[in-house]
């Protein structure tokens, strides 16, 4: 089998602030962009690398989701618990300085972690943990 | 006519904006927890009374803010202490602890033995490999969370304060 991971989804609350982010902030290239209003997907990627992508997603669009759980998952991007994803880069410090610039809440500096890594982490404008770990 | 419905979104839209800010303050905390941050000022910082911001924290996060904050100097001590190139004394100030007996009492309530234990078990593991293993696992060191994003490795390493958590774990396990 010859499987790739081609596209992971992120929640956002305000599709707007997720693309300035996703795509001024961090650089990456919008691949697609359809819906409208909330009801936005927006597919975004690193440039030259095609094979990955992340979906910038409305939460809980899924009509099944009850009144309930939605209210469950706004609350809990709000608080910060909910959608996280971790990126590479092999220039940590550069990149914690670009993100840091651009006006991003920053959760952690550039830090040895005991287990062997270096990373730093931030969050996007829907309150998902991005965490960006060094590559070396 | 349609005031209620006005009315609950209304609510609702505060509710996120207040836990938008508890995030705010949380991730403040595990920004500067070496710093000689108190709830006053976190609390100012966000236009919040004291008692307020320590009353919602807790609704929203389970535990005190000062509980999340000394949680978040002792899992740095804890990976300081197992680098073992730095004293007990030295690691508390390092994490933003003043008092060294406020530091011990939490980090033996926390991490299940005292720092200087602990600092001693992790030196143990990577000197000898006789019961290497053992004291490499009770000391949860680096090898337990290898190959593991780290995102996830940092929540498995941190140590946890609320009991109903640990009490979930063992259900599980």
């Amino acid at each position: 089998m010859d499987i790739t991971i081609h596209t992971s989804s992120l929640p956002h609350d305000d599709p707007d602030a997720s693309l300035a982010f996703y795509r001024d902030v961090l650089g990456f290239e919008v691949r697609s962009d359809v819906g409208q209003g909330r009801m936005r997907w927006i597919t975004v990627g690193p440039a030259g690398r095609p094979d990955t992508s992340i979906l910038l997603a409305p939460p809980a669009a899924d009509p099944g989701v009850t009144d309930d759980e939605r209210r469950t998952i706004t609350e809990m991007m709000a608080k910060g618990t909910y959608g996280w994803i971790l990126l590479a880069t092999p220039d940590l410090d550069a990149t914690f300085e670009k993100v840091q610039a651009g006006d991003t809440e920053v959760v952690q500096e550039p830090t040895e972690q005991p287990y062997g890594i270096r990373d730093c982490a931030f969050r996007d404008p829907a309150g998902n943990l991005v965490r960006i770990q060094e590559l070396r | 006519m349609c005031q209620p419905e006005w009315r609950r979104a209304r609510v609702q839209a505060q509710r996120l904006a207040d836990l938008a800010r508890l995030r705010r303050v949380r991730d403040r905390i595990d920004r500067h927890y070496a710093q000689p941050l108190n709830v006053e000022a976190l609390a100012r910082e966000v236009n919040m009374s004291a008692g307020h911001l320590s009353r919602q924290f807790r609704a929203a996060y389970g535990e005190t803010l000062y509980a999340y904050l000394m949680t978040r100097r002792i899992e740095r001590a804890t990976a300081l202490l197992r680098r073992g190139d730095l004293s007990v004394t030295e690691v508390c100030f390092a994490v933003g602890c003043g008092s060294l007996g406020t530091f011990t009492t939490r980090f033996t309530e926390l991490v299940g033995m005292p720092p200087g234990a602990l600092r001693r078990q992790a030196a143990d593991a990577v000197a000898g490999p006789a019961d290497a293993g053992g004291a490499a696992r009770a000391a949860g060191c680096a090898s337990t969370v290898e190959g593991m994003p780290a995102c996830v490795a940092k929540h498995v390493t941190r140590p946890v304060r609320i009991r109903e958590a640990v009490v979930a774990g063992q259900r599980l396990a």
